[in-house]
């Protein structure tokens, strides 16, 4: 099979009539590479994905495939394949002519198409399943044989379309280990455009974060987690407690932050927002609830955070605390389930206390909705 | 048991008087309007034509001579064939034929377009403007027709104005007039089913297609008319089952040498008063027609119940 082939997207901007659907975007994937476009609905990703394969140009910029200039090639002619987000299965073809259709249209006769097209059903474990329509298969089964038909053309490149926003919460968790497999097997490069943050951050190498048709940060689904670069980063991938406040020192790369509930607060200023910040400025500080740990700090009350208990609510693997935050906002604490009865009582006033270096602060913008 | 399953919740859901009342209308509309008025045509079409007076009478039994006139005219020795009603009728079904062809080239290109582009103000547009001719009685159509293709007609004024005949061309006595009269009478009845099916295909089945490199008409070969083809059955059905029994447009279009078989059929009930006779025509051309559908849906693998839908 062939090997990752690398895609760049050069200062696209993306255009129906006055609306921007993506602007400015600058992204170079690696061949081979898992990369994941992630955001909410209507955010530009599925537009991006289009821009790749084809179906629609670009109003400027450019899209390279392998280093080649792709305006003027249809989407029949790109080393592109698509995974539509209803998968497109033809209906009343059955599962292997369905899978060997790009090898019909390039005129391969029936039986070396039959044949690919049963290797592609072991590789995906559907063996013996190739005379079945599509409609008699699974909702995990119609997802693999979307995958073998797009693998069938022997792509560069493969684009998935939030495949899996269909199917149930199980079969999503089996299937993003699935994906992940299949792309470390063919070696092809995946591009996946998704709004579920647990998916992008489990299988891409590389994630790129995007919000009304801009790209906030592109990194490792790690660094995406750990260091977001934007207000929207930190609140739209995982669960975060935001602090508003003003910057009242900085020494380094951390800063002091006047809180406007909960005092003075200590916190790592965000990797690509040094130098960003200044003395006075308005500034967000986010705190994640796995973060915060029972108790006042012992060595700084700069880390500490009283306030008082809401509700708490039992997870299972862990407790949820909600807290009397900033702006009627909550403040959310996540505490491991080792066999307590509860954490707290309501109305308890609790202290807690976080590492500054798993705080992060960055000048106030725009939040994720919820 | 399932039917009966139907029923007893068709009751529950409706109620027994409302049930009953719809369930009365169901069955009126089907026995009197459907099953008994066929019935009576069959009836008769296995009579004498007597006198009233005969009627009911020891003379009033049933025979197969109407149906024999038509193969064999008035020879009682069924020595030569009754060539003259044989040929009309061959004539029409083959006609009927080529109008239901020639609407289902027409039609397809337009109901693609239209179930394409997906509800815009223009497709609106577009098929109330198809519709609004329709609104106008049938005759009266078939007449303007007969105006635009006379002999001074739009079509020949225009032609001869581009200098492209020097006389006009009796578009009547060549049929061409009756061939665009039936085609155009029926052409909605083509044009909607197939717009239906067309509109429910996904669009993403068309892009996957084309992702794959299908060229458009393979997108059409494997995608799009297989998935149109209740539809386009459903329109052909309708097409070529009236264009075969249609009446109107042969009387006012057509050539004064071609006859339809329709023709043939009013001629016994109106002008020769006997019905017996005309009875007999009507069945063998409803036979006859139901006998090719179902054969041209059993060719092309199209079940009744898609048909429905």
């Amino acid at each position: 099979m062939s090997s990752g082939v690398a895609v760049n997207l050069e200062d696209i901007w993306i255009r129906f009539g006055d609306f921007v659907a993506v602007r400015d975007a600058n992204v170079n994937i690696n061949g081979g590479d898992f990369f994941s476009f992630l955001g909410p609905s209507g955010c530009g990703k599925t537009t991006i994905l289009r821009a790749v394969s084809g179906f629609l140009d670009p109003s400027e910029g450019r899209v390279l495939i392998g280093g080649k200039d792709m305006a003027g090639i249809g989407p029949n002619k790109r080393p592109t394949a698509l995974i539509f987000q209803n998968l497109a299965l033809f209906p009343l073809m059955k599962v292997w002519e369905n899978i060997s259709f790009s090898m019909e249209v390039a005129g391969i006769g029936a039986k070396e198409r039959r044949k690919r097209a049963d290797e592609l059903l072991d590789m995906i474990a559907l063996e013996g399943q190739g005379d079945k329509l599509p409609s008699e298969l699974s909702g995990g089964q119609k997802q693999r044989v979307a995958i073998a038909r797009a693998l069938c053309a022997n792509p560069d490149v493969l684009l998935l379309d939030e495949p899996l926003s269909a199917l149930d919460l199980k079969l999503r968790q089996h299937m993003r280990t699935e994906l992940r497999e299949i792309q470390k097997r063919v070696g092809i490069t995946f591009i996946y455009i998704t709004h579920d943050q647990g998916e992008a951050l489990t299988m891409s190498d590389n994630v790129a974060v995007m919000k009304a048709g801009v790209i906030d940060q592109i990194d490792s689904g790690h660094n995406i987690y750990d260091h977001p670069a934007t207000p929207f980063v930190a609140s739209f991938v995982g669960e975060n407690n935001v602090f508003r406040g003003k910057i009242k020192s900085i020494n380094g790369n951390e800063a002091i932050v006047s809180t406007n509930r909960s005092g003075d607060l200590l916190s790592r200023i965000a990797p690509a927002q040094l130098g960003n910040l200044n003395v006075g400025d308005d500034a967000m500080m986010f705190i994640r609830p796995e973060v915060l740990k029972l108790g006042p700090a012992e060595e700084s009350s700069k880390s500490t955070i009283s306030a008082d208990v809401m509700n708490e609510e039992f997870e299972g693997n862990t407790f949820s605390v909600f807290l009397e935050g900033d702006g009627g906002k909550s403040i959310k604490m996540s505490v491991p389930n080792a066999g307590q009865d509860h954490i707290s009582s309501r109305g308890e006033n609790l202290s807690l206390h976080y590492d500054p270096s798993n705080a992060v602060v960055m000048p106030a913008g725009e939040l994720a909705s919820e | 048991m399932k039917k009966k399953m139907i029923f007893s919740n068709f009751f529950k859901t409706n109620g027994v008087i409302m049930g009953s009342i719809l369930m009365g209308l169901v069955g009126f509309w089907l026995i009197f309007l459907i099953v008994l008025p066929q019935l009576s045509m069959l009836d008769y079409s296995f009579r004498f034509n007597l006198p009233p007076a005969d009627v009911g009478g020891p003379k009033d039994v049933y025979t197969l001579s109407n149906y024999q006139f038509l193969i064999y005219g008035s020879d009682d020795t069924h020595q030569t064939y009754n060539s003259v009603d044989l040929k009309v009728f061959v004539r029409t079904i083959i006609a009927a034929m080529m109008v239901t062809i020639f609407n289902i080239l027409l039609c397809y290109p337009l109901a693609y377009f239209l179930g394409q582009s997906k509800g815009s103000a223009f497709v609106r547009l577009l098929v109330v403007l198809l519709i609004i001719p329709y609104w106008i009685n049938e005759i009266l159509r078939a007449f303007a027709l007969r105006i635009i293709f006379g002999d001074s007609g739009l079509l020949n004024e225009t032609l001869m104005f581009l200098h492209l005949t020097s006389e006009p061309i009796d578009f009547i006595r060549h049929d061409v007039a009756l061939y665009a009269g039936l085609g155009y009478a029926y052409i909605l009845l083509m044009l909607f089913p197939m717009y239906n099916v067309i509109e429910s295909l996904d669009r993403n089945q068309i892009e996957a297609a084309r992702d794959m490199g299908a060229s458009w008409v393979k997108i059409h070969r494997r995608i799009v008319i297989p998935h149109a083809k209740p539809g386009i059955a459903s329109g052909a059905t309708m097409v070529f089952m009236l264009s075969a029994g249609a009446l109107a447009a042969p009387q006012i279009l057509g050539g004064p040498s071609s006859l339809w078989f329709t023709q043939l059929v009013y001629q016994w009930f109106n002008d020769s008063l006997n019905w017996q006779q005309g009875a007999a025509y009507a069945i063998v051309l409803l036979v006859s027609t139901i006998t090719i559908v179902l054969t041209v849906m059993r060719i092309f693998k199209v079940n009744m119940g898609d048909i429905g839908k």
